[in-house]
């Protein structure tokens, strides 16, 4: 077989037109094999008649292993990659030449050495013919087989041989080997190597696979020959069962990544709003998202260490005055009007403050429950404000303004921005709509990057809008202190004089100011002609200042109604303890003794104190309710009933109601957003004092989830500019954090000052509600661990303390100035390597120097690619031309055009410098390979090129 | 592995493979095919499976890819690409205005030559830095 096999190969190559690498090593295969076998024959014929070359070579390019000659019937080719076998192999030839070594001692070290550097090779090699192996996979799988069962028994076999057969046969084998000069077995092994290298990257290469078939044929018959097979036995189906694992695991991985997408709440949901609507109406979907989370785990702690314990291990409702609604309220604690301002039987249920006990440890567990609400209502503090910082600091890593995201934003949304995975219709239209609008964001920022301006006017316009709001915030602001000064005043007069006007005076003017100031902002900031990212910002910082207003004025409502209530309580608390001592003195004195049994009254009936802290839970409450319900109405009147009418009431009017007037409502970010995170300073205000609050507030979130995607999607239209948000939500997270600061201080504050009622809630009968802490520390912990409060207390070790964290703020900082500035000054660089890169393609004359004589030393005649005619024309070209598909233009889609389709793929270009190693190239000269070929040359990119990718490639053309 | 004894007749392959929603099914299935017009043998499918699945290398897929966007193949991106790229990838949603900016901004990013049109080196290197063009660009099979 072999002969014709060589003649064969040797046309194939030909044929096919293999270059680099491939092609000029077959020849110089070729030829020296042929070389080697006339010099091999003559020897070999006087020893063994039936040896045929093929055999002969292959022994030649093995391991010289003595043993191998058992075999020679059938030219079986060695497994060099089963390591199980080679070991076998090793020992054979160990217990072999042992033998032999008797006879020729100095023979066998010579072999053994040989041998050695053999297994070195292979070694090196062995990942290649991995690779190749997998390459071959399932077209070979069943021959490889069949070559394992075969050595199988050929090993057998070898094993009986006897020992004086194998010494003859090493002697032969001894002089085969003189007739290989090194240099020449080298090369050969070189070869073998870049067949199988090619074997291993033929993947890589965008060949039709008709070529790739006959090229890995050949290769793989070469190698077998001169090496053996690539697979066989154990060895192989390790290797198959690996292979099958890896696979295995890529699919588990891919199958977790789903998975795990699939855990992201909301995901898909805030996905198709993105899609339609731009990523900055998904900006706040995200933060809501977020939102939910942080309320989550405020919820478990809430729920977790305060509200369930009570419910499990308290005493239970109707046991004690503070959880029994009073028996005059009793009629008609269960009313709805009632129970919709959260008295009646809310007042008394575990949603609030009031309804705990102030038993120090409750149930079998001895849950310290006054420690634990007071820790709970400190820790969901500590929490919220680690978590937002922690999170900013995430994000500001992730990066910046959202604006620059690299220096290919549109190439990369037109190339890459596809999924191919897609074969669904429903997200193939999401994934259209979210293409669009990605571009219109980008094509947004690149309008305002190339808007060419008036500055001056531009500047003038802005500071005049910056006046106007100024004025009108110092207004609002006025107003509300005004409006709040003469409520207090209508406090102090009689309710009945009043109107309903002036009762409701506060509330009137905020939520005029709300509604109007918005709006108001919004038309001012036309001047400004900000970016509509930017001009976001700015309107979530002033309507957040108009916020803070509210904010203000509710608070100083809150206290002087907690102050009426602590006066009240003080007198009811006087009153009580009096009528204690009376029904004391009365007793004893009635039936003449000093033991008082416990006045026996009914808890409904005790008299109770007005309990301020429920109070203003309460208030917490009705006001995250009515939010709820204003938010929730504002969305079905403003904008479902708006759609609804725009979209049905078109038919019959006399203008076009959805391009005109009305249209259809826009998302209002900023509005919803400060709506988020005041409804959070209020949950974070409020949860103290009503523990239930956490609880609804996960309602609210959760619902307006479901009802605000809804709405955005079937009642909202997409704003008119599109715009990114920024790729963090930072701006949104830092007017979270001021919200929490500024919820933070008046909780602290209560806490720390206030004496909480005498008769409700867990600390009541304690003088302040951080005593709780100090009793704690006294009676249950150790000795030390108060002297070590003691100490941490000291103001001789809180002001080092406070000295070094200044210190270390201060060197954080400094060191974050630092790295900033390399920041800057890299992408600096990156833009001018950029830049310069350009500069050198466009002009001939290289601003680089040092390139350009580089580029003038290279032998570029040498390295332009493989003429014309090594590669005939490729057939699949040229049946094009005929007939031409739909989707070519005629004018386009030329003859000559196409011939070079395939090919100058890999159109090189003049300037760029060799990176890369393509083997050595021959090719006649004057191969035009300009940027532009004309059509009929520039063939010469060849094939072999387009592997490389344009990456590097040869020198410019210089014929 | 004898394509050619498999060697299928002509058929359109495309509706097979899921692929109905990709808005340049037509260009994947002519690039792959011998013949340019979408008619598909045994060998070309597995060319297009063996250059779309995952395992496939960069830089093989970057070829694929630049054909495929290639849509006159005469081996440049140029504007007229473009903008049948652009329209296939957005329905045509965008204004002529629109198009023809994101066109020359595309141009203009990734042209390091200067010839106003995308030569595959060019291509190569927008796309090497492209953070999901592998991702994207593969099917699962």
């Amino acid at each position: 077989m072999p002969p014709k096999r060589k003649s064969n190969i040797s046309i194939n190559i030909e044929d096919v037109g293999m270059e680099v690498d491939a092609s000029d090593s077959g020849s110089e295969v070729e030829a020296r094999r042929k070389a080697k076998n006339r010099r091999a024959k003559p020897q070999r014929k006087a020893k063994r008649v039936s040896d045929d070359d093929d055999e002969d070579e292959e022994e030649e390019d093995e391991d010289q292993s003595p043993r191998k000659r058992g075999r020679k019937k059938k030219a079986k080719p060695r497994d060099s990659e089963d390591d199980e076998d080679e070991e076998e192999d090793n020992r054979n030839v160990k217990r072999k030449s042992s033998k032999a070594s008797r006879k020729k001692a100095k023979d066998e070290s010579d072999e053994e050495s040989e041998d050695e550097r053999e297994k070195k090779k292979k070694g090196a090699s062995k990942k290649d013919k991995e690779e190749s192996n997998k390459e071959k996979g399932k077209g070979k799988g069943k021959q490889g087989k069949d070559v394992g069962a075969e050595k199988d028994k050929k090993k057998k076999k070898n094993r009986k041989l006897s020992s004086s057969f194998e010494e003859e046969e090493e002697e032969e084998e001894k002089s085969d080997e003189e007739s290989l000069s090194e240099g020449e077995m080298a090369a050969l092994k070189e070869e073998v190597e870049e067949k199988k290298k090619l074997i291993a990257t033929l993947r890589n290469k965008p060949w039709r696979m008709k070529r790739r078939l006959t090229l890995l044929k050949e290769a793989q018959d070469f190698v077998e020959k001169f090496e053996g097979a690539l697979g066989k036995g154990k060895g192989r189906k390790l290797f198959a069962f690996k292979v099958m694992m890896a696979k295995k695991l890529i699919k588990f991985k891919r199958d977790f990544e789903n998975f795990k997408t699939a855990c992201i709440p909301w995901e898909r949901k805030i996905k198709d709003v993105e899609s339609h609507f731009g990523s900055s109406v998904a900006s706040y979907f995200i933060f809501l998202r977020w939102m939910y989370g942080l309320n989550m785990v405020l919820l478990g702690l809430m729920f977790g260490l305060v509200v369930v314990p009570e419910v499990l291990m308290g005493l239970p409702y109707g046991s004690i005055p503070r959880k029994t609604v009073p028996r005059e309220e009793q009629a008609t604690a269960m009313d709805y009007s009632v129970l919709s301002d959260f008295e009646g039987y809310f007042k008394y249920s575990i949603l609030f403050y009031g309804y705990y006990n102030n038993e120090r440890q409750i149930g079998l567990l001895k849950f310290r429950l006054p420690l634990s609400y007071l820790l709970v209502g400190v820790g969901i503090f500590g929490y919220s404000l680690m978590v937002v910082i922690r999170t900013m600091a995430r994000n500001a890593n992730e990066g910046g303004d959202g604006g620059d995201e690299g220096d290919f934003t549109f190439s990369w949304k037109m190339f890459t921005s596809w999924d191919y995975l897609i074969g669904n219709s429903e997200t193939a239209d999401n994934k259209y709509a979210s293409i669009t609008t990605s571009f219109k964001e980008s094509i947004v920022d690149e309008q305002m990057n190339q808007k060419d301006e008036n500055i001056h006017l531009r500047r003038f316009l802005r500071v005049l809008a910056n006046v106007l709001i100024l004025l009108c915030l110092g207004g609002s602001g006025y107003l509300i202190y005004y409006v709040v000064k003469r409520s207090q005043v209508f406090a102090n007069m009689n309710k009945d004089d009043l109107t309903w006007m002036e009762k409701n005076e506060v509330e009137f003017v905020m939520s005029l100011l709300g509604l109007v100031c918005p709006p108001l902002f919004e038309a001012i900031a036309e001047l400004e002609d900000y970016h509509p990212r930017i001009a976001l910002k700015w309107q979530l910082g002033r309507i957040f200042a108009l916020f803070l207003g509210n904010l203000y004025t509710f608070l100083f409502a809150l206290f002087d109604e907690v102050n009426a209530k602590l006066e009240s309580e003080k007198d009811i608390k006087n009153a009580t303890i009096l009528a204690l001592h009376e029904y004391a003195a009365n007793y004893s004195s009635f039936y003449n003794t000093t033991v008082v049994p416990p006045q026996n009254v009914h808890p409904a009936d005790v008299i109770r104190g007005p309990c301020w802290e429920t109070a203003v839970g309460k208030e917490f409450v009705k006001l995250t309710v009515s939010d709820i319900q204003v938010t929730y109405l504002t969305i079905l009147v403003g904008d479902f009933l708006r759609a609804v009418i725009v979209r049905f009431l078109n038919y019959c009017w006399c203008w076009d109601l959805e391009a005109g007037f009305p249209s259809y409502g826009e998302f209002d970010i900023s509005g919803n957003v400060l709506g988020l995170i005041f409804n959070q300073g209020m949950i974070w205000m409020g949860a103290f004092y009503a523990p239930g609050l956490v609880g609804l507030n996960i309602l609210r979130l959760l619902s307006s989830m479901y009802f605000q995607c809804w709405a955005v999607m079937c009642t909202n239209v997409p704003h008119e500019r599109v715009f990114k948000a920024s790729g963090s939500n930072n701006f949104y997270m830092g007017l979270l954090l001021l919200v929490l600061f500024l919820s933070l201080l008046p909780v602290v504050y209560t806490i720390m000052t206030l004496s909480p009622s005498f008769d409700c809630g867990p600390f009541s009968g304690q003088e302040k509600m951080y005593d709780v802490v100090m009793e704690t520390i006294d009676q249950d912990l150790p000795a030390f661990i108060g002297n070590i409060f003691l100490y941490a207390t000291n103001p001789g070790l809180i002001m080092p303390a406070v000295l070094l964290m200044v210190l270390a703020l201060y060197y954080l900082n400094a060191v974050s100035k630092g790295y900033q500035q390399a920041n800057i000054d890299l992408k600096k660089k990156m833009q001018m390597a950029r830049d310069e890169e350009k500069n050198r393609r466009n002009n001939k004359d290289s601003t680089n120097q040092v390139m350009k004589d580089l580029e003038d030393l290279l032998p570029n005649k040498s390295l332009i690619p493989p003429a014309a005619e090594e590669e005939p024309p490729p057939p699949d070209v040229v049946v094009d031309k005929g007939s031409r598909s739909p989707k070519v233009k005629p004018g386009a889609a030329g003859k000559g055009v196409h011939l070079q389709r395939d090919v100058s793929l890999a159109a090189p270009n003049p300037r760029d410098p060799v990176t890369r190693d393509l083997g050595p190239r021959r090719g006649p000269p004057g191969n035009a390979m300009g940027p532009q070929p004309g059509p009929g040359k520039g063939r010469g990119g060849g094939r072999g090129g387009g592997r490389g990718g344009g990456r590097g490639r040869g020198g410019p053309p210089r014929p | 592995m004898r394509g050619n004894d498999l060697k299928q007749a002509w058929q359109r392959m495309y509706t097979m493979i899921g692929k109905e929603e990709n808005p340049f099914r037509d260009r994947i299935v002519e690039t792959f095919s011998e013949d340019g017009l979408g008619n598909l043998s045994f060998n070309d499918f597995v060319d297009m499976f063996s250059a779309l699945c995952e395992t496939s290398p960069r830089e093989l897929k970057t070829i694929y890819a630049f054909k495929i966007y290639d849509f006159n193949r005469d081996s440049f991106i140029c504007k007229e690409d473009l903008r049948k790229t652009l329209n296939k990838l957005t329905k045509g949603d965008l204004t002529p205005e629109e198009v023809t900016l994101v066109c020359d901004k595309s141009i203009e990013e990734a042209d390091l030559d200067g010839d106003s049109k995308l030569s595959f080196s060019d291509f190569e290197n927008m796309i090497s830095k492209a953070p999901d063009f592998l991702s994207n660009f593969h099917v699962r099979i």
